[in-house]
């Protein structure tokens, strides 16, 4: 168009749009590949590439080259700033720049002084850390553009789901300064739940999912309700704690003790700069290794006093001395889940997203904390799962496929807190069923947490065939702790299923589970048949045959009932005014 | 969300369940059953919701303009281009006249115009042959009303005969902008006025991409590309639409080769006309282009700077030369005067010096004189000769200082005993000190 200079955004049908994620410690890109969403490797083949800006005689390092010169040139190079963007400087956390440039308060922001020009006697800059941001996600859309071949317009970024919005304006003020347009911000959990329910293969269904971001420098857990692909968070706990460097560390120290221990006389490569980002660099490949195989090797050339080191580990050893951060990362972990009003056992799905979540202790440990019909999303749990560096990478590339096509002003009028904000329902809705014992049960077909208006359709059988009853009802779960002697209750409910071995397993971390519990004990969650809403009749079912059942919530908690018999005319209709 | 199968079974019908549409309604939802919470505006089942939420549509609704709109794809470009309205005036044209009518706008092009595909004007000639087919016109009771259709054969003739197309895109006016005048460059964008000229320009271009005309923003390199480009600019353009027809008649050559001679001359003429336009369009541009005054004054700037700081070092060092050769002989100036001072001021010490002694030399004298010459009474000539002699000799055995000290100790003695001793005292030191001989001064030292 030949306004194009003038507008603020490109035309929808001129864009070319990536997902970004942009972490604190590492950042990806991924594209659409035939509705697919893949990582683009950068130059140096890094699909994770470490957000870290390195200067070396006036040349721009990023990514995993920039990471090397940790250990040769850590004044000039910026790790771990993304936190910072729009940030004042007394509410950030410098720890993890203590290896690299410190930030240094700078008039609202946080900036860094950096040698960033040629010659030995040019003057430093001070760089804010938007200009940081800025030129770093210059580099991450360069090489994505040279990947695809032609210029990446806009992106779809995602942030973690505690960012304010003045980190958030920080952000596209960054990019947009790197001539990036930003469609959208969304949240990194939401982000690798749409990796997953993006796939082709994956049917939409009703669930509450748990998202452990597991990452460098802090852990975020979110839960989140999934209605009808529609996610709605119902908690999020945060750590900076427990996250990937609590495991570095727990291999620096080993390794450090080891090498002093080997070498009497030498000095703590702990205590020199130089030998600690040397020992933090091999700490982490090593961690990344146990993650692959069970045995890794550690060495590095000179670590202290001109030493060299070399050493392995084995996973088990790595599992025990690491054991406080892995158990501290299950407490995070059950603590979203309580904090969200919810039981391990009203999780359906488990999502490991992060670099952190290759460890298999981790989703092991998460194994024996939820049930067992709980899926866990991690690497060694699942053979399907999505490489959890990758995920939200990915989800960010779908999202950004599926609104590319959309005006800048539409996406807005869209993600407005008028469309976002709903009504969601508390109880969950319906119908009355009978077990094989001829007991009623509840069969759940609009459940708790659903955004209204929402519409759900099942079928249910009719085996008997004749005139059959639709009893609409509300219905409530609650978990019902059954005291040893048991009491075979098949009521059809998979989620009712026993959870022995979690229970043998709780030995290991039962600091989580409700303290007053006590050993043998099963706990269920039941449903528990609520008031009556509506009744409707299906007649003349045949034998063997299924029920259509369709309920519509209408925003003002109306509700629409049809019924009818699955390859039947005609059918029930039938609408319940809101209280 | 489509259907889901839940392993349940339901219930029987009780005996004796009766109702009006074999639906009762009971119960009410819970009282406060909802909480409102925040959905993550993010996947496409959310920009299903999204767009139900902002047109007010219920489920059922949205489903059935979805699956219309999805079903409707296919046909859907069919509609767009002829939805232009016909200008009754235009269907009254006659074909004969095709020179002059607009091919476009006679097949509902004319948004299109040259950037219209060769699939579009397929289309649109299929889409208007439907509707004007003569046949169709008899139906109606309008036999031989093909005049339109003749028109919209001839439009797709030229425009699907991409030399002809060529020529008559050349003098399309309806697709040419307009520069702008100085009273909508007052109020609007300066970039987006002319960008639309150039773009409507670059039409005519043997090369592409064309450079855009960019912002307020855009590089000095952008901006000189930008017009080197189009003061160098390779234009397809020709006017062959405009010539006037050749008699193809066999009758008379002369007259055909005048007429075409006419009609090239014509053409060589337009195209010079062309040129001139399009570069007298660029001057106007140019001349008003912020951006180009901006770079040259940056560009004067720099150069000035240079200048002047050449200048003013060139200043600094004059002034650092002048200062140092001041100081030179200031300092010359002062040494000089110092050792004028320090002359004069060790002339007047020999000089008082040499006062002292003459003093002190009249003290000795006067002190011997004062003891009268250590005698009794008149002292003789000859004594007086001795003594004078004596304070003589020891005068020029000792040097001013000793002199200096032995005038102290005689100044102010009268008593004879008293000067005598101090002058025995002296004779003696001397003796000792070896400057004098024993007997020597024998008036003053017995």
């Amino acid at each position: 168009m030949a306004d194009n200079g003038v507008k603020s955004g490109p035309e929808p049908s001129e864009r070319t749009t990536i997902g970004i994620t942009f972490g604190n410690s590492n950042s990806s890109i991924a594209h659409l590949v035939d509705d697919k969403a893949e990582v683009i490797a950068n130059e140096d083949g890094d699909r994770q590439i470490p957000t870290i800006l390195s200067y070396v005689d006036g040349d721009e390092y990023y990514g995993q080259q920039a990471k090397n010169f940790l250990v040769r040139n850590p004044k000039n190079t910026v790790a771990y700033f993304r936190d910072f963007l729009g940030k004042e400087f007394k509410s950030i956390d410098p720890t993890h720049n203590h290896a690299s440039a410190h930030p240094q308060e700078s008039g609202e922001t946080v900036a860094f002084t950096i040698q960033d020009k040629e010659g030995e006697d040019a003057a430093p800059s001070t760089l804010s850390v938007s200009e940081v941001a800025t030129r770093y996600l210059r580099r991450l859309v360069g090489s994505a553009s040279e990947y695809l071949g032609k210029k990446v317009t806009s992106a779809v970024i995602t942030v973690p789901t505690n960012f304010t919005d003045k980190q958030k304006a920080a952000l596209i003020a960054a990019a947009a300064a790197a001539d990036l347009e930003v469609l959208q911000l969304i949240s990194e959990p939401v982000a690798a739940v749409l990796a997953y329910d993006g796939r082709a293969e994956t049917k939409i269904e009703d669930k509450i999912v748990v998202v452990a971001d597991l990452g460098g420098t802090r852990s975020d857990v979110t839960v989140l309700a999934s209605r009808g692909g529609m996610y709605t968070i119902l908690a999020t706990a945060h750590d900076y704690e427990f996250a990937g460097f609590a495991l570095d560390k727990v291999l620096m120290d080993h390794f450090a003790k080891e090498f002093m221990k080997k070498n009497s006389g030498a000095s703590d490569p702990r205590e020199n700069a130089r030998s600690l980002a040397k020992l933090r660099l091999e700490a982490e490949a090593t961690k990344r290794a146990l993650s692959l195989g069970t045995n890794a090797s550690f060495s590095v050339e000179s670590l202290a006093d001109g030493l060299d080191f070399a050493s392995t580990i084995n996973r088990l050893r790595y599992e025990t001395i690491a054991r406080t951060v892995f158990e501290g990362l299950n407490r995070l972990v059950g603590s979203a889940v309580k904090k969200a009003g919810l039981d391990v056992l009203d999780v359906d799905e488990v999502i490991l997203s992060g670099g952190t979540s290759h460890t298999p202790r981790i989703a092991a440990n998460l194994r024996y904390l939820f049930p067992q019909n709980t899926r866990i999303l991690a690497p060694s749990t699942e053979p399907t799962a999505i490489n959890p560096s990758e995920l939200q990478a990915r989800g960010a590339a779908l999202q950004a496929s599926l609104i590319q096509d959309y005006e800048a002003e539409d996406i807005d009028q869209s993600t407005h807190a008028a469309v976002t904000t709903v009504p969601h329902v508390t109880n969950a809705i319906g119908v009355i069923s009978l077990n094989e014992a001829g007991e009623e049960t509840f069969a759940p077909i609009v459940p708790p947490e659903t955004a209204v208006p929402a519409r759900r359709t099942v079928h249910l059988s009719a085996p008997n065939g004749g005139d059959v009853l639709v009893k609409v009802v509300e219905g409530n779960t609650h978990i019902k702790v059954t005291k040893p002697e048991p009491k075979a209750k098949e009521n059809g409910d998979s989620k009712a299923a026993k959870v022995e071995d979690a229970d043998d397993s709780d030995e290991d971390d039962s600091d989580f589970d409700d303290d007053e519990e006590e050993e043998e004990e099963k706990r269920e969650k039941v449903w528990k048949i609520g008031s009556t809403l509506a009744e409707a009749a299906v007649k003349d079912v045949k034998k063997g045959g299924k029920v259509e059942v369709s309920i519509t919530v209408n925003s003002d908690l109306s509700i629409i009932v049809t019924a009818r018999e699955v390859g039947g005319k005609g059918g029930v209709r039938g609408t319940l005014t809101s209280a | 969300m489509e259907a889901s199968v839940l392993p349940f079974t339901l219930p029987s019908l009780p005996e004796g369940w009766e109702a009006e549409n074999s639906f009762k309604a009971i119960g009410k939802t819970t009282q406060g059953g909802t909480t409102q919470r925040t959905l993550e505006p993010v996947g496409p089942y959310f920009l299903a919701h999204a767009r139900r939420a902002r047109h007010k549509r219920t489920f059922s609704e949205d489903d059935r303009i979805q699956a219309q709109e999805r079903a409707k794809k296919v046909e859907d470009n069919d509609d767009s281009e002829i939805s232009e309205p016909e200008d009754p005036m235009m269907l009254q044209r006659d074909a004969k006249d095709w020179k002059t009518q607009d091919h476009y706008k006679v097949l509902g092009l004319s948004r299109y115009r040259w950037k219209a595909t060769e699939e579009q004007i397929k289309r649109a000639h299929r889409k208007k042959v439907l509707k004007h087919h003569p046949d169709k016109k008899a139906a109606a009771g309008r036999a031989d009303d093909d005049n339109f259709f003749k028109c919209i054969q001839k439009a797709t003739e030229v425009l699907l005969d991409p030399v002809k197309r060529r020529q008559f895109d050349s003098v399309d006016e309806e697709a040419d902008v307009e520069p702008p005048t100085k009273k909508q460059l007052a109020k609007g964008n300066y970039y987006k006025l002319w960008a639309h000229v150039f773009k409507s320009e670059a039409r005519f271009s043997k090369v592409h991409p064309v450079p855009s005309f960019g912002d307020e923003n855009s590089t000095k390199e952008e901006v000189e590309n930008f017009y080197n480009f189009w003061y160098n600019f390779d234009s397809w353009r020709s006017f062959e639409y405009l010539d006037e027809d050749v008699p193809d008649d066999n009758e008379n050559r002369d007259q055909k080769r005048h007429m075409e001679r006419k009609n090239a001359n014509a053409r060589k003429k337009k195209k010079a006309e062309d040129n001139a336009r399009l570069r007298k369009l660029l001057d106007d541009c140019s001349a008003g282009d912020e951006r180009i005054k901006r770079f040259r004054q940056e560009a004067n700037a720099a150069k000035n700077k240079k200048r002047l700081e050449r200048e003013a070092a060139e200043k600094k060092a004059a002034e650092e030369a002048r200062l140092k050769k001041e100081a030179e002989e200031k300092a010359a100036k002062e040494a000089e005067e110092k050792a004028k001072a320090e002359r004069e001021a060790s002339k007047k010490a020999k000089e008082a010096a040499k006062n002292a002694v003459k003093k002190n030399k009249r003290v000795l004298r006067g002190s011997v004189k004062d003891a009268n010459y250590f005698v009794e009474g008149d002292a003789s000539a000859a004594t007086i000769d001795a003594v004078l002699g004596d304070v003589e000799l020891i005068q020029g055995k000792i040097d001013a200082d000793e002199l200096a000290a032995l005038a102290g100790k005689l100044n102010g003695l009268t008593v004879p005993d008293k000067i005598k001793g101090v002058w025995k005292s002296e004779v003696e030191r001397l003796v000792a000190a070896g400057k004098l001989k024993e007997g020597e001064a024998k008036t003053l030292g017995a």
